[in-house]
C-alpha cells in the first residue's frame, strides 16, 4: 500500500480554485520532490495535507495508509506521522524550544495511547538528537525561533522531524533563505532521515537543494496540476530549459 | 473553520462547570442581621471583641462612607450595587474557642483541601517540576492563614514564625494582641478616606492577616493567605496589613476563590504595606474569584484598594499579580516610593474572558530621591471581555533622578473583546526618565496552526502562546505559585478544566 496517495485533489482559497485536480503517490522510503514557480500551488498543496484552516477541499481526497487524512484533525495527523517543514517557521516568544518540542511530543504520545514522556528522558532524548544534527544546545533552551538565523529556523525544523520519526515529511522551500553552507547542512539533516520506511516530498523552486537531497521522483507542478513527472534527471532538464515550456501544458 | 475562530467558540462556551472551586460547603454559620448600619459595624466590632479605639475608628469610617459616591471612572459596567442587601460578616460557627488546627470543622478542612490549599502543617509541596536540567527544587515551607468569608480559620506554623520574632497572624487577634503596632500603622498607607471601597472596608472589614517582620529578620518561610467567600449574599472585606521593619525581607502570597452563584457578591477588600529602611516586601496574587457563567450573570464584583509605602530609604515593594477571576476586577496595587533610593514593582497578568470587565493597573508615586519603579503588565482579552490597563506614574517636584519603565502588552483572543491601555505621566521636576512601550496583538493564525501541526491541541497551543507572552511576569512568582498560575491561566482561557 501507499504511504501517502492524493487523487484528483481540488482545492479553493476564498473561491478562487487553487488546485484543480491534482494527483500524487507516494510509496514508504522514497523522495519526490515537487518543483514548480512560485505561485503554482506548492504550498497550498503542503498546508492541505497538513490541514491547515481556511482550504475548502472542493474535489478528490488524500489516503495516508489508506486512511481517508481529511476526516483528521491537524493534530491527529501529526501524531499519526504526517510532519511538515515549513517555508516560514513561526516564532513564539516566551516558549523555550525544549519545552515546545516537550509538550508537542507527549501530546503526540497521548494521541497514540503511549506513555507520556519525562522530563529527564526527553531532554537525554532531545540532546543527543541535536548533537547529531550538530545543533548547538543553547538553541534548546532560545525561545522557538526567536531570534535564530534563517539557517537555524530551517535546522530546527530537521530537528523537529528527527524528533518525531514521522512516516511523511513534506518540506516546503527548505531551501529559502539558505547560503550554500547552510543548505548543506540542512539537506545533510534531511538525508541522515531518509529510511526504507519513510517517505519525503521535498517542495523547491530551484533544482540546487536536489543536488544535496537526491529525488527518486521529481515531479513539475504548474498552475494547480502536476504537468509532468519523471526521475531525477527532470530537475536537470528543468535547470536548462526553465519552467516557460510547462505554461502551456497546465 | 480557521483556527482563532474554534477558540473563539470554544471560549465562548465556557461556563459555570468549567470554574473549578464552585463548591458551596455546608457549614452552620455566625450572621450580622443583613444590611449596613452604624449596628452592622458595632455589631463585627463587638463579634471581634475589640479595643474601643478600632470601634470609634471604624464608625468614623462609617460616618464618612456615607457621605461619599460610588466612583464611576473605570472602565466597567455594572447594575448599582444595593448596599443594604449584603450580609457584612458571616463566620463558620466555631463549637469551641480552637486553639489548634485539629479544632477546625472538618468541613473546613475539606474544602481547603478541595482548593490545594495545605492547612495542615505539611511542609514539602509536591508535583512541582523542576527546570530541565535545573537542581530539584527545594522543598519549601509555606505558612498559611485561611479566612473563610469573615474570619481567619487557621494559621499555621505559628510556633517557627514567633522563634524568628515574625508576627503573622488574623488581624483581628492582633487588634487586641498587638494594639500599638496595629495603631501605629493601620490606615497610614490607605486612609479610611482614601476611596469609596477603601472606607467601607474600614468600616465593616471583619478580617485579614497581619504580618510584622522585626529589623533584621528575613522570614523564614513565604507566608501565605487563602480568601473564600462560601456564604450567599456576604461580602467580603477583608483588611491586611504587613510592616517589614528595617533590613527585613517578607515574601507574602494571597490566593483568592468563591463558589458559583447567580448572584454578584461583593468583595472590597484594603491592603497596605509599609516598608522601612532597607526592608522588602514581596506581594504575590492568584485571584480567581467566580468569574461569572456564559451569559456573563453571577461572579464577584473585586474592587481593591492595594498600596504599598516604601517609607525608609532603599527600601522596596514588589507586587505580581495573576488576575484571571472575577466578574469586575478594580484594583491598582500602587507603591509611594517615600523613601531616598526606594524601589516599586509591578507585575500583572490580567486575563478576561466570558463577559469579565478588568479595569487594572498602578500608580507609582515618587517622592524621594533616585527612586525607580518598574511596571510590567500582560493583559489577556478573549470572548466578550474587556480589559483596560490604567496606570499612573508621578515624580514629585523633589524627586530628583526618579526612573520609571514601563511596558504593557496586549494580547487579543477573537474580535469581540477589547483591550485598553490608559497611561498617565506627570513628571514635576526635568530630571525625571519615564519610558513607556505598549503594544497590542492578536493572537495568529499561523502561530497556533504551527503548534497544531506539532501535534497539539487547539487548546493546549493556545496555553502556550499565552503562557509565553505572560513568561516575564510569571518568572516573578515564587515557584509553586507559578506552576498554579500557570494552570490556571490555561483553564481559564479554554474551558478545559484538568
Ligand atoms: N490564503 C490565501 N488567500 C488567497 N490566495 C492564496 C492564499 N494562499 C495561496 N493563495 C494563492 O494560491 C496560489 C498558490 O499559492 P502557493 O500555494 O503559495 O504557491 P507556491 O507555494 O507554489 O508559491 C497563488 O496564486 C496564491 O496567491
Ligand atoms: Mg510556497
Amino acid at each position: 500500500m501507499s504511504l501517502l496517495e492524493v487523487k484528483d485533489l481540488q482545492v479553493r482559497v476564498e473561491e478562487r480554485e487553487i488546485l484543480h485536480g491534482l494527483s500524487l503517490t507516494v510509496n514508504p522510503g522514497e523522495v519526490h520532490a515537487i518543483m514548480g514557480p512560485n505561485g503554482s500551488g506548492k504550498s497550498t498543496l503542503s498546508h492541505v495535507i497538513a490541514g491547515k484552516p481556511g482550504y475548502e477541499v472542493t474535489g478528490g481526497q488524500i489516503l495516508f495508509k489508506g486512511e481517508d487524512l481529511l476526516e483528521m484533525a491537524p493534530n491527529e495527523r501529526a501524531a499519526k506521522g504526517v510532519f511538515l517543514a515549513f517555508q516560514y517557521p513561526v516564532e513564539i516568544p516566551g516558549v523555550t524550544t525544549w519545552n515546545f518540542l516537550h509538550a508537542a511530543l507527549n501530546a503526540q504520545r497521548k494521541a497514540r495511547g503511549e506513555d507520556e514522556i519525562s522530563s529527564p528522558a526527553f531532554l537525554r532524548k532531545v540532546r543527543e538528537v541535536a548533537k547529531s544534527l550538530n545543533i548547538p544546545q543553547d538553541m534548546l533552551k532560545r525561545g522557538v525561533n526567536v531570534g535564530f538565523s534563517g539557517g537555524e529556523k530551517k535546522r530546527n525544523e530537521i530537528l523537529q522531524m528527527a524528533l518525531f520519526e514521522p512516516a511523511v515529511c513534506i518540506l516546503d522551500e527548505m531551501d529559502s533563505g539558505l547560503d550554500i553552507d547552510a543548505l548543506r547542512i540542512a539537506a545533510d539533516g534531511v538525508n541522515a532521515l531518509r529510511s526504507p520506511e519513510r517517505a519525503m516530498v521535498v517542495i523547491t523552486h530551484y533544482q540546487r537543494l536536489l543536488n544535496y537531497i537526491v529525488p527518486d521522483v521529481v515531479h513539475v507542478m504548474s498552475k494547480g496540476r502536476v504537468v509532468k513527472s519523471g526521475g531525477k534527471e527532470l530537475a536537470l532538464e528543468l535547470e536548462e530549459s526553465g519552467y516557460a515550456q510547462f505554461e502551456d501544458a497546465a | 473553520m480557521p483556527a482563532v475562530q474554534e477558540t473563539v467558540e470554544r471560549v465562548r462556551r465556557i461556563d459555570v462547570d468549567q470554574y473549578r472551586y464552585g463548591f458551596e460547603t455546608q457549614i452552620e454559620s455566625d450572621k450580622a442581621p443583613k444590611g449596613l448600619s452604624e449596628d452592622t459595624v458595632r455589631f463585627i466590632s463587638a463579634k471581634k471583641n475589640e479595643p474601643a479605639w478600632m470601634l470609634e475608628w471604624r464608625l468614623e469610617a462609617y460616618r464618612r462612607w456615607l457621605t461619599m459616591t460610588e466612583p464611576t471612572w473605570a472602565r466597567v459596567d455594572y447594575p448599582k450595587i444595593d448596599y443594604q442587601d449584603i450580609y457584612y460578616y458571616s463566620a463558620p460557627k466555631p463549637k469551641k474557642t480552637l486553639s489548634s488546627i485539629d479544632e477546625i470543622d472538618p468541613e473546613i478542612l475539606k474544602t481547603y483541601e478541595k482548593l490545594g490549599i495545605p492547612l495542615r502543617e505539611v511542609a514539602i509541596l509536591e508535583g512541582v517540576e523542576p527546570p530541565p536540567g535545573g537542581p530539584p527544587s527545594p522543598s519549601r515551607k509555606i505558612a498559611v492563614d485561611a479566612v473563610f468569608d469573615s474570619v481567619s480559620v487557621a494559621t499555621t506554623f505559628q510556633k517557627e514564625l514567633k522563634a524568628a520574632g515574625v508576627i503573622f497572624m488574623p488581624i483581628s487577634e492582633a487588634i487586641r494582641e498587638h494594639p500599638e503596632l496595629v495603631q501605629k500603622y493601620l490606615g497610614t498607607v490607605v486612609p479610611t478616606s482614601d476611596n469609596y471601597f477603601a472606607t467601607l472596608n474600614s468600616a465593616v472589614f471583619s478580617d485579614g492577616s497581619f504580618v510584622y517582620v522585626p529589623p533584621g529578620v528575613r522570614c523564614p518561610m513565604e507566608l501565605s493567605t487563602y480568601f473564600r467567600i462560601n456564604e450567599r449574599n456576604t461580602g467580603q472585606f477583608e483588611r491586611t496589613l504587613i510592616i517589614a521593619d528595617k533590613g527585613s525581607y517578607v515574601s507574602y502570597l494571597e490566593g483568592c476563590t468563591a463558589p458559583q452563584r447567580d448572584e454578584n457578591q461583593l468583595h472590597a477588600a484594603v491592603v497596605e504595606l509599609v516598608t522601612l529602611d532597607d526592608a522588602e516586601i514581596k506581594y504575590s496574587t492568584v485571584q480567581n474569584w467566580y468569574p461569572g457563567n456564559s451569559e456573563g450573570k453571577g461572579g464577584i464584583y473585586n474592587f481593591v484598594t492595594k498600596r504599598g509605602d516604601c517609607r525608609g530609604k532603599n527600601s522596596k515593594i514588589s507586587w505580581t499579580q495573576v488576575e484571571t477571576g472575577s466578574a469586575i476586577t478594580w484594583k491598582y496595587p500602587s507603591c509611594i516610593l517615600r523613601g531616598d533610593n526606594s524601589s516599586g514593582e509591578f507585575y500583572s497578568i490580567a486575563i478576561s474572558n466570558g463577559y469579565q470587565q478588568v479595569d487594572s493597573g498602578t500608580k507609582m508615586i515618587h517622592l524621594g530621591k533616585n527612586t525607580s519603579s518598574r511596571i510590567i503588565s500582560k493583559g489577556i482579552a478573549a470572548g466578550r471581555s474587556q480589559n483596560t490597563y490604567r496606570g499612573l506614574v508621578s515624580a514629585h517636584r523633589k524627586a530628583t533622578g526618579a526612573r520609571n519603565y514601563t511596558a504593557c502588552d496586549s494580547l487579543l483572543i477573537g474580535d469581540k473583546c477589547g483591550a485598553h491601555t490608559v497611561p498617565y505621566v506627570e513628571a514635576k521636576n526635568s530630571s525625571a526618565t519615564f519610558e513607556h512601550e505598549a503594544t497590542t496583538s492578536k493572537i495568529s493564525e499561523d502561530v497556533l496552526f504551527y503548534c497544531i501541526q506539532r501535534g497539539l491541541s487547539q487548546e493546549e497551543a493556545v496555553g502556550l502562546v499565552v503562557n509565553g507572552f505572560v513568561k516575564d511576569v510569571l518568572q516573578q512568582l515564587p515557584m509553586e505559585f507559578a506552576v498554579e498560575a500557570q494552570k490556571l491561566i490555561s483553564i481559564s482561557l479554554e474551558g478545559s478544566v484538568g
